[in-house]
């Protein structure tokens, strides 16, 4: 395994006119921890999902375990997990069934599936269309679907916004204990001080580029 | 390790029929839309029963191609939604599986809008069918035409799903494509319907076959480009 989990070279996207990252390079190193911070609309956002491989850089290249995000995607995907603003469920399927959606196009046993949701405080609520879930009952599912992939590389994009106070310990928690796992971690917050104890080194976003 | 295309196929094929139960409203709007236009295309023709038998093939696909261009912008309107098809593309699923999976859940959608449309349009346009073999004939057309039309819709669909007028979008890129694919599916239904002595349906579903090969192997290969940016 490459000791660099991801490596960004000199990447930079453009939507439209406006450009969000600028001739952006960073490395990261398998099992580091590292929050990214900056102001909204800094190009965090736009990072985490080129690293996921969501959308291909304009300039530069991204790679994910020695393995090329725009011409290997499939194999890049396979590392990592995104836990990102929208939650990624569809609302007229329950919380059971869209992890057991999940289980299934991972080739995962849905057994663990009960397990997870009482994970994230959410098993009571197991057979609910995530139509009725709170914004932050959606983020606990939203976790439990990373969980369920157990990936190498977790990319988390504001991972404590809409949870209540038990959620953010919950989420905390966590990642922290992935972090003793080895599991690589880029963490966008703007919750400075958790951020910090959970990671080993900040990087700042501003306008786009790397401060 | 990530399932199988096949695996992804099947689950995503039971998760959007989940949905379509699920959402059983919509279903419901859609078949009352399709009817509804069956009995506006009969008030037009008038009282003129051989006229309405003559065209009722013709009628049957309107209804349906209305009916579809609904069902498969809905198709995408949920996998838009919370961004669920990107979770789904993350795992990773293989693109091509996931569109074999909402086309097949498509045309069975259709199919089955086509299954309730058939008998209103005998009943409607007064058409007469000889037996259970005729039946299964007519439906054989139904299900070749469905699937041609679900094929390069879902396609479509995909593309225009972020497209800020994709209402207009869909039925302006996709109505074109299918003009070959009604034109056979109106010719060969209309000879089931009336009768067949030269032997002339076979060649418009040949026609309907071929189609669907080019639609499926194209949507097949082009859908990983349309949503991986």
């Amino acid at each position: 395994m490459s000791a660099q989990a991801i490596q960004v070279d000199g990447v930079s996207k453009r939507y439209g006119a406006r450009w969000a990252l600028v001739r952006t390079s960073l490395q990261i190193n398998a099992g580091e921890s590292v929050m990214l911070t900056g102001h909204n609309g800094s190009g965090k956002t736009t990072l985490l999902r080129l690293m996921a491989g969501l959308t291909a850089p304009s300039v530069g290249a991204l790679r994910v375990f020695d393995r090329d995000v725009v011409r290997e995607r499939q194999a890049a995907r396979t590392a990592v997990a995104l836990l990102s603003h929208q939650s990624g469920h569809y609302d007229d399927l329950s919380a059971a069934e869209n992890l057991r959606l999940h289980a299934a196009l991972l080739g995962r046993d849905t057994q663990a599936i009960d397990e997870l949701l009482a994970r994230v405080r959410l098993r009571e609520r197991a057979d609910t269309p995530v139509r009725q879930f709170s914004a932050g009952m959606k983020k606990r599912l939203s976790l439990a679907r990373v969980m369920l992939k157990r990936p190498k590389i977790v990319l988390l994009d504001e991972p404590f916004g809409e949870l209540d106070p038990e959620g953010m310990a919950d989420v905390e928690t966590w990642i922290a204990e992935e972090r003793k796992a080895g599991t690589t971690i880029v963490l966008a917050t703007h919750w400075i001080d958790q951020g910090r104890r959970l990671s080993d080194r900040e990087v700042r976003l501003t306008n786009g580029r790397l401060v | 390790m990530n399932a199988t295309l096949f695996a992804t196929l099947v689950a995503i094929v039971k998760k959007d029929l989940l949905i379509e139960w699920r959402t059983r409203a919509r279903l419901s709007a859609l078949v009352f839309f399709s009817v509804a236009a069956l009995l506006m295309f009969s008030f037009a023709l008038g009282a003129d029963i051989q006229t309405m038998r003559d065209h009722a093939g013709g009628y049957l696909w309107l209804g349906l191609l209305f009916a579809s261009v609904l069902a498969l912008s809905e198709a995408f309107r949920v996998e838009a939604e919370n961004r669920a098809l990107e979770a789904v593309l993350l795992t990773p699923a293989d693109a091509r599986a996931v569109y074999l999976g909402k086309a097949l859940a498509n045309a069975l959608l259709l199919l089955l809008l086509g299954a309730l449309l058939v008998p209103m349009m005998l009943v409607l346009y007064d058409v007469g069918l000889d037996g259970p073999l005729h039946a299964l004939r007519l439906l054989a057309v139904v299900a070749l035409g469905v699937f041609a039309i679900s094929a390069p819709g879902t396609l479509l669909a995909a593309i225009s799903t972020n497209a800020k007028s994709k209402d207009l979008l869909l039925p302006v890129l996709l109505f074109p494509l299918l003009v070959p694919v009604l034109l056979a599916a109106v010719k060969a239904t209309a000879l089931v319907i009336a009768g067949d002595p030269m032997g002339d349906a076979f060649t418009w579903l040949s026609l309907l076959v071929a189609f669907n090969v080019v639609y499926w192997a194209l949507g097949f290969l082009l859908f990983p480009s349309v949503v991986d940016e």
